[in-house]
């Protein structure tokens, strides 16, 4: 009898955790292992099906150069926007914590760019950096004098150019985070901290800044994931030209898999992006552990 | 007691003519005080009478909108808090949550650069005069309330600054707790001798703390006297009846028919100067008691008002009860109905015309 009763709350258990266990597997678990199996076959075409090659695979991504630059081009990518875009953040979310007048305008301005979406914002932007119209030629050529260039088609600049528009695109996000932070801390403590005879620099550095760490964890998880994550802008902005000078990892993969169809190498490269942001993952918790502090 | 281990001198602290209003509102309404050096001034009054603004204002949390004010006989008026030499103490404790109880102490010394030596011997001596030795490496939120506290007065005296500003220190503590740290703050501030301002609305904590009580109404001075004068010579109807518990009786002066000549006075007793007499000239009827122990209140109605009196327990009283009451004549107080002012040239005059 009790051994019946158990087993039916065992079975409700389950059938209560079954919705959420099938989209989970289904769109999560089952692809993620799937893709690590294909990454030991060959990709298969037509009649030929696939054939277990083991580390072939990972052995063609190793000595591929395009892999590496690419790879190279997402630690710039990453190096470019987070600690940017982080700063801009604390910096704007300061100021518009500030008493000021049109503060709600400020805020929803600087909000503007995460609610538009990548694909109408790289449009913009693609206009902002038209060679001898676009709106950099306009005010450089205006104030310096300096000839029309080519921001997104010249290897040298290509990268750098994106990067603005993601720190353009993902400031005003994190400033959120850090506003609403702000606002937690009591204004008591820079009331005691000033008496204490603290400047703004110092309340900022010894008090804000280490009372925003829990915020700067998330944000910064947050940026890393994204700068791995985004790449619509790129579609449009450069379509990872030239000579794959503003290609990302994921935008890599998008070619090798959808455009090239060679999907069993896609996987093997899907691998190591989900390997590389699992340790950035664990790394980030690891090293800021000690540095924030909760309450 | 040993030997102080710190020592610092008070300055005086003078608000000249101090105001401060948000567009239509007023808060502090041309405050003049004088704060001598020192001593230990409370600043009371009931929610929302400017006490803590004028506090914020001597701190320069807060900016003035007329008058000025001189610490140590300089203007500081429109200088920041950290030009104006002095420390404080918040109600919330304001300790920083990040820092430990010795980093959060010796902050200001920090920001100061004071050298490191002369920081961990300072920091020794706060630590063991409150007591906070073993608790030097904690962090606050593992601290209770009272040690907190603590925290927070190491945090002000550790600069041996001339002023120590306080502003509702203890009322986030219990009962019990607020007793002793009460006790603590008053001795702490004598042995080191620096000038405190003490932000409170519990007339207990500034009747027995302070040297001089600065009671506020309505952004406005009401009275600033020593503990004693305010108990027994309170200036105005409200000081009558903001000190002492329960409160001054307080009743119109032609509610005695013996008085009805003189209805532009505002009379008042204590209800501890009243006392049993067979042939005392008030006749009170009991409508309620109330047994604290020690004695005995009783709330009775004297000529159609209300009035309460602190009788002894050795005589049974029960509500429905008459008795006569007497009273000494220099216990009566007279106000000023019109000015609200007080009439001490009255007193001799009314009580001999009551007690006939």
């Amino acid at each position: 009898m009790r051994d019946l009763k158990l087993k039916r709350d065992w079975i409700h258990g389950w059938l209560l955790l079954l919705p959420a266990l099938v989209f989970l597997f289904a769109f999560t678990h089952i692809p993620a292992v799937t893709t690590l199996i294909n990454s030991f076959f060959s990709t298969p075409r037509g009649r030929r099906s696939a054939k277990f090659i083991g580390l072939d695979n990972y052995d063609r991504m190793i000595n591929d150069p395009v892999f590496w630059k690419v790879l190279w081009n997402n630690l710039w990518f990453a190096l470019g926007t987070i600690p940017a875009s982080v700063a801009l953040a604390i910096v704007m979310a300061l100021w518009v914590n500030d008493k000021l007048a049109g503060r709600s305008f400020v805020r929803m301005a600087y909000f503007t760019p995460t609610v538009l979406p990548l694909i109408a914002v790289a449009n913009i932007w693609l206009f902002f950096y038209t060679p001898g119209f676009g709106l950099f030629d306009q005010i450089t050529g205006f104030l310096f004098g300096w000839p029309a260039s080519n921001y997104l088609g010249n290897p040298e600049t290509a990268l750098n150019a994106i990067i603005v528009v993601t720190v353009w695109k993902e400031a005003g996000f994190f400033m959120i985070f850090y506003l609403a932070a702000l606002q937690a801390i009591p204004v008591s403590l820079k009331e005691a901290a000033q008496i204490e005879g603290a400047g703004r620099w110092t309340i900022f550095w010894r008090i804000t800044f280490p009372l925003l760490m829990p915020t700067t964890l998330f944000v910064c998880v947050n940026a890393v994931i994204n700068s791995f994550r985004l790449v619509d802008h790129i579609f449009i902005l450069t379509d990872g030209g030239p000579d794959n000078a503003s290609a990302l990892l994921l935008f890599y993969i998008y070619e090798v898999a959808f455009r090239f169809w060679e999907t069993a190498y896609g996987a093997t490269l899907t691998v190591a992006l989900l390997a590389l942001l699992s340790l950035l993952a664990i790394g980030q918790f690891f090293f800021f552990d000690r540095k924030v502090h909760y309450k | 007691m040993a030997k102080p281990a710190l020592e610092i001198s008070g300055k005086p602290i003078t608000l000249e003519s101090v105001s401060r209003s948000w567009g239509e509102t007023v808060a502090v309404d041309n405050l003049s005080i004088e704060v001598p050096a020192g001593s230990f001034t409370a600043l009371l009054g009931p929610s929302g009478c400017g006490k803590s603004t004028t506090l914020r204002m001597i701190a320069g949390l807060e900016s003035v909108s007329a008058g000025r004010i001189l610490i140590g006989g300089d203007d500081v008026t429109g200088k920041p808090s950290s030009k104006r030499d002095l420390s404080m103490v918040f109600q919330s404790y304001a300790l920083f949550p990040h820092l430990s109880v010795a980093e959060n102490i010796i902050f200001g010394l920090k920001v100061r650069r004071v050298s490191r030596a002369e920081r961990d011997e300072r920091l020794k001596r706060v630590a063991d005069l409150l007591g906070l030795s073993l608790l030097l490496e904690r962090k606050p939120g593992q601290l209770s309330g009272g040690q907190q506290q603590r925290v927070a007065l190491g945090r002000a005296i550790i600069g041996e600054k001339p002023i120590c500003l306080m502003d509702e220190p203890l009322s986030n503590l219990d009962a019990k707790l607020r007793h002793e740290m009460r006790l603590e703050i008053r001795s702490l501030q004598q042995q080191l001798g620096f000038t405190m301002v003490y932000v409170t609305h519990d007339q207990v904590e500034a009747i027995t703390m302070a040297d001089q009580v600065v009671l506020l109404n309505e952004g406005q001075l009401e009275q600033a006297a020593e503990p004693r004068e305010l108990y027994e010579k309170p200036a105005s109807p409200f000081a009558a009846k903001f000190i002492g518990t329960p409160p001054m009786n307080l009743f119109p002066a032609n509610a005695f028919k013996k008085l009805s000549t003189a209805p532009d006075f505002q009379l008042g007793i204590r209800p501890e100067a009243m006392h049993l007499a067979e042939d005392g000239p008030v006749t009170a009827d009991i409508r309620a008691v109330e047994y604290l122990g020690a004695d005995i209140l009783a709330d009775c109605v004297v000529a159609e008002t209300s009035f309460q009196v602190r009788l002894p327990t050795n005589r049974a009283v029960a509500p429905g009860q008459s008795i006569q009451l007497g009273f000494e004549p220099d216990a009566l107080h007279v106000f000023d109905a019109d000015t609200g002012r007080r009439r001490d040239d009255l007193v001799t005059e009314f009580g001999t015309l009551l007690r006939s």
